[in-house]
């Protein structure tokens, strides 16, 4: 029930809202900072109370919903889970402040706001199909209204792409569902939803597998969003608000790959590892060209918004390695890409809020006028460009390493990222925040004020937090990403005689290396 | 125990760059001046107890590890915030430390009149912090932390003037051109966890030649990436092109990161990793190579450029290539052992440039000095004393340190190496003392407004400090003595290295592999130390670089008509002082064709060929929406004239 009531917690708040006089902005404003900020208490609450030794549901609660198809409200949370659904709450609360100066309907825009994070939230807790489909549509509605009403110029054009754009996707991945739903009925003579059940007992012959992988692909690679199926995205960050791209690049951008854990590989191993090469390559190019797009972008918030489809790139590149280095750097990577982009957003928004523009040109020699502004952005500019140390390094040389234990030219690609983040990255930096202050109207620029610093600094802590020390993000998805990897591993799916001699091979050299460390350590200690 | 203050070191200058930062602008400069000194100062000191503490080690154990807390991993992947104090780290920090401190002290007078000296200090300490962090690292990652951290220190140190855009340009270079050799040192480390099942370097360097083969492809592959690393950081051939663009930054910032510490990173790097780069046959020759050619390479451009901190840098970048060649024949103490000298002289070198830049406000072309020795005596003669040094005049450093190289460029490479070595220690004295000529000696061409003055004490002491360990320096290694070379002794259980053991472990894997093993006997003939041999070359290169210095004499003091005639309208002359064009050259073939490819991409790939399917998928299926709007036309007798031919044509297929 206690996760139930964090879930729905907001749209209880967004409802509460309603009734609020339209005149009452303070505290139409206070109400929603309290509901948002309540429920990422609680949502801390899961964290500390979370199990982290075991890859089983917590928080588990299954009741019958519309019994006759066998839908039930079953919904949960594991470590894949657990850290996007705290980030959700977090990033919800960051968004609330940093809207606090909205002027347009503010009492709607936090209504939306706040139903836009029980939509989320639910996604992350589904454990059955249907529940989780209707979560999954539910979201774009709250989001597409953000965009729609509260956006930019072409708003209205970006916010019908955003929405026609992921519900076509969707479509498909519902007809799969379906289909699962009545083969599942069929072979086990269940009539169940619920997606436990499913992945331990989903027995398609492989052909069926590859089309229903392709349409739960096709669905989340629009959201993630992957080389080709990106151009949404672009648009639709520019038009966003604030906030809205904070969520955007924080949140919902991350459903598609959570996706890709939770169904994709459990339940399709063998589509998933006979579909790796070119999820890899599809990955790679989107490295690649998202960072080379974004170099030459004069939007701000255009250029963040294609280094976004460079950072998915990395992530999914790091699920589809199908080890353990490659999915804990694909999660921790997405954690981070939420942090850093959602970060980079507020700061873009923070001078767009005093210029009303974001065209790269109309700015040069800002650190002078704005000191501490300079500095959080090249803190968070350095983390997205994975400085070690920082948060994006410990996700992106796991995906790395990951990845190169499949292959090494792959790994060769990707890396070249890193090269290729540092010239938009720094380009960008250097002709916004160096150079002369010689534009007039930059010249009465104010610093970040302490609201503002409210919503940065704790995504700078965070940065340094994850990037010096991450094992208590970690630790939380160790179990369930070595339960996943156990299910999806490529050693399942090889000729056996191959598989035995590698497996064979592999764990001797582990061992080897595990006795030489300990027995090191031990030294260590009695040296001590 | 003593020991435990390793992770001290660095430490203290982090914590003064983070009190700097935030706080700097209100305690004041002479405040944050001691801040910044007295960190380093702290660190130095705890260098000197760490070093007591390792003296005080039990027989036999050279390495000690302190491992503060585990920093991530996934699977069997785990990577410890680890330091580790061996003989080759106390080398380097006693180097950064020492040197570093008396750097900052330096900086305290030469950065007075800035604004943003708070903000100076803030970076220089993070800059030594993270250099500690790069040497004292207990594996790759680790390390890789400091070295990407000294990158990007030194990337807002060169930008330091922000508003001039050539500062911000050539930080971003030094940025991007140092990313290409991360990336693949980022590779190298993701091949050697694959092998190993591990990157701490003491077990990677342990277990190398029992899971290498010699010469294999595995270890070739490795250190190649890994000397590409190497190249970015320590400027060689082919990534060099950043460094001189960074004497865009404060001269102090010059001495201390762009010549005496971070500049030699590659090279610590590589004897860090000597085990594996013994085991490369084939990486040590390419090495030795770009070595030798960097090395004659930048003293040729040196001779040509007039800006007193770029002839500085270039030679820079000649004297690494020299630690780098040592690496490539082996001769991993003579790399350290110049190392040293080279962050003595060199750091004293750009000091005094930075007093003579101080005293002559701001000016850096020497065609606008001349004279200045009667001014700015301290200066002159440190400088003096840290030319003859880095000429390689005995009996000071770097006389030691160069021809140890030398010698073993000769002995355990081939007389190719030697060759250049000896012509770019040629080229070496001639453009030092072309230096010293025109900046001190002759007429003065200073400005008349100008009046040059000695630079205050806070600047001359740390010379004359500097100049004093660019004398002495070379008491490390005096060879002459079989058995004395004090760095040889102290860094042999960092470099020991048992090739008959290893090639038995190739040999073995081979066969197991079903391969043949060559034969590599002749290998391991041991090679005799030629004492009359290396007499014989230091008396070469004695004569060598006064012929260089002679040379400079006739053409800068005696005849001073000379360089034009021979420069004015020859080709060669001007290609070499346009550094060869290959930063035109390197513009051409990958900035702009990436620059353009992306506009191509985005203009064309995106908004059109991807972006202009989805939106001709949502035209199309608009256009049949409305042609089957047609239909709904609400009149009647359509709906009865479709009735009526649908009937028509039930029949037809019915019948």
């Amino acid at each position: 029930m206690f996760l139930t009531f964090i879930t729905f917690l907001p749209i209880i708040g967004a409802l509460f809202l309603a009734f609020f006089p339209k005149e009452n902005e303070g505290a139409i404003k206070q109400t929603a900072l309290a509901v948002a900020a309540a429920d990422f208490l609680l949502s801390l609450f899961l964290w500390t109370n979370f199990d982290s030794s075991t890859h089983k549901m917590q928080f588990e609660l299954n009741t019958s919903w519309i019994e006759s198809w066998g839908i039930n409200y079953h919904i949960g949370l594991d470590g894949i889970s657990l850290l996007l659904y705290v980030m959700t709450t977090f990033l919800t609360l960051i968004c609330v402040i940093a809207s606090w100066d909205v002027k347009k309907h503010i009492r709607e825009y936090m209504m939306a706001m706040l139903a836009l994070s029980t939509g989320m939230l639910g996604v992350f807790i589904s454990l059955d199909l249907f529940i989780f489909y209707v979560f999954w549509e539910f979201q774009l509605v709250p989001m597409y209204i953000i965009v729609g009403v509260w956006g930019g110029p072409r708003r209205i054009y970006a916010a019908v792409k955003f929405f026609i754009y992921t519900a076509v996707g969707s479509l498909l991945m519902l007809v799969a569902i379906i289909w699962i739903y009545f083969h599942v009925k069929e072979t086990t003579g269940v009539a169940t939803a619920d997606i436990l059940f499913i992945t331990d007992n989903i027995s398609a012959p492989l052909d069926i597998q590859k089309w229903l992988w392709m349409a739960f692909f096709l669905a989340f690679a629009i959201k993630v969003p992957m080389f080709p199926f990106h151009t949404w995205l672009p648009d639709a960050h520019v038009e966003a608000p604030t906030a809205g791209s904070v969520i955007l690049a924080g949140v919902l951008l991350k459903m598609g790959t959570y996706g890709f854990l939770r169904f994709n590989l459990p339940f399709f191993p063998q589509a998933s590892y006979d579909f790796m090469p070119f999820v890899a390559w599809l990955s790679i190019i989107g490295i690649v060209y998202g960072a080379l797009v974004s170099m030459v972008q004069e939007d701000l918030k255009k250029l963040v918004a294609y280094s976004s489809v460079s950072h998915l790139g990395f992530v999914m590149l790091g699920i589809f390695a199908l080890n353990e280095y490659g999915i804990q750097g694909a999660l921790i990577q997405n954690i981070n890409h939420g942090i850093s982009t959602g970060a980079l957003f507020l700061l873009v928004g923070v001078i767009y809020d005093r210029r009303h523009t974001r065209l790269i040109k109309e700015f040069g020699g800002l650190s002078k006028q704005m000191p501490v502004y300079a500095v959080c952005f090249m803190i968070v500019a350095l983390s997205s460009i994975g400085l070690p140390g920082m948060n994006g390094f410990v996700g992106e040389f796991l995906v790395l390493l990951g990845i190169f234990q499949v292959n090494g030219l792959w790994a060769a690609c990707a890396t070249s990222g890193v090269i290729l983040a540092a010239c938009y990255i720094l380009w960008m930096f250097q002709r916004v925040m160096f150079l002369e202050l010689n534009n007039p109207k930059n010249m009465e620029l104010k610093d970040l004020n302490v609201r503002e610093l409210i919503t940065v600094i704790p995504l700078l802590v965070l940065i340094f937090w994850i990037g010096l020390y991450p094992k208590p993000f970690m630790k939380t998805f160790d179990a369930s990403v070595n339960h996943l990897v156990s299910r999806v591993s490529p050693d399942n799916f090889r000729p056996t005689k191959d598989h035995q001699e590698d497996g064979g091979h592999h764990a001797s050299l582990m061992t080897k290396t595990e006795l030489a460390k300990l027995s090191q350590r031990l030294q260590k200690t009695s040296h001590n | 125990m003593l020991l435990k203050l390793t992770c001290l070191v660095p430490l203290f200058p982090l914590i003064g760059s983070i009190i700097n930062g935030f706080f700097g602008l209100r305690i004041g400069k002479n405040a944050v001046g001691i801040i910044a000194a007295g960190s380093m100062a702290l660190s130095f000191l705890t260098s000197i107890l760490v070093y007591v503490g390792y003296l005080m080690l039990p027989e036999g154990q050279h390495v000690f590890e302190q491992v503060v807390w585990t920093w991530f991993g996934a699977g069997d992947f785990s990577v410890d915030f680890g330091f580790q104090v061996d003989p080759l780290t106390l080398v380097m920090m006693f180097v950064v430390t020492g040197v570093g401190f008396i750097i900052h002290v330096y900086a305290i007078g030469y950065m007075h009149e800035e604004y943003s000296f708070y903000r100076f200090f803030a970076y220089f300490n993070l800059f030594a912090s993270a250099m500690l962090l790069l040497i004292m690292g207990n594996n790759f990652l680790l390390m890789f932390i400091g070295w990407e951290g000294v990158g990007c220190c030194s990337y807002f140190l060169i930008g330091y003037y922000f508003e001039k855009k050539s500062a911000c340009d050539a930080g971003t270079k030094a940025f991007i051109v140092n990313r290409v050799g991360d990336f693949a040192f980022l590779l190298a480390v993701m091949y050697i966890f694959n092998i190993f099942g591990t990157i701490d370097f003491s077990e990677v360097m342990h277990a190398a030649p029992e899971k290498l083969i010699y010469a294999g492809e595995a270890v070739t592959i490795i250190t190649l990436l890994l000397f590409i690393g190497a190249t970015g950081k320590s400027a060689q051939i082919p990534l060099y092109t950043w460094l001189p663009d960074a004497m865009e930054g404060p001269t102090p910032v010059s001495a201390l990161i762009h010549a005496a510490t971070m500049v030699t990173a590659g090279v610590y790097m590589i004897v860090r990793c000597s085990v594996l780069f013994n085991l490369a046959p084939m990486t040590m020759m390419v090495v030795a190579g770009t070595g030798a050619a960097t090395a004659i390479m930048a003293a040729t451009i040196g001779m040509t450029q007039f800006d007193i901190k770029r002839v500085l840098a270039y030679s820079t970048v000649s004297q690494i290539g020299y630690m780098i060649l040592a690496c490539g024949v082996g001769a991993y103490t003579a790399a350290i052992f110049h190392l040293v000298t080279h962050a003595f002289f060199k750091a004293c070198l750009f000091l005094g440039s930075g007093s003579v830049i101080h005293g002559i406000h701001g000016e850096q072309d020497m065609r606008k000095m001349g004279g200045l020795k009667n001014y700015m005596p301290v200066t002159y003669w440190t400088f003096l004393v840290s030319t003859l040094a880095i000429a390689g005049i005995p009996p000071l450093s770097g006389f030691f340190s160069k021809d140890e190289v030398l010698y073993h460029a000769l002995m355990d490479g081939n007389i190719i190496f030697w060759g250049m070595g000896i012509s770019a220690a040629l080229l070496t004295a001639f453009y030092m003392f072309r230096l010293v000529f025109m900046t001190f000696h002759g007429e003065s061409r200073v400005d008349p407004h100008i009046h040059p003055h000695e630079s205050p004490k806070v600047m001359t002491m740390p010379l004359v400090i500097l100049a004093g360990l660019a004398t002495i320096g070379g008491i490390l290694g005096i060879p002459l003595f079989h058995g004395w070379h004090i760095l040889h002794n102290w860094l042999e259980p960092v470099l020991h290295f048992d090739l008959a053991h290893a090639l038995e472990h190739s040999e073995h894997m081979l066969h197991e592999a079903g391969r043949h093993a060559p034969s590599w006997a002749h290998l391991l003939n041991p090679k005799e130390h030629n004492l009359w041999l290396e007499i014989f070359l230091m008396a070469f290169s004695a004569c060598v670089a006064i012929t260089g210095i002679v040379a400079a004499y006739i053409f800068y003091i005696k005849r001073p008509d000379l360089p034009d005639k021979f420069t004015k309208g020859q080709w060669g002359f001007e290609l070499v002082q346009n550094k060869y064009g290959v930063d035109e050259l390197y513009d051409s073939t990958f900035v702009k064709p990436t620059v353009e490819a992306s506009h191509l991409l985005w203009k064309e790939c995106d908004a059109k060929a991807i972006d202009g399917t989805v939106i001709g998928v949502a035209k199309i299926i608009g256009w049949l929406s409305k042609q089957a709007r047609i239909f709904q036309s609400g009149f009647v007798r359509n709906y009865a004239l479709f009735i009526a031919v649908g009937f028509i044509s039930l029949l037809l297929i019915m019948f």
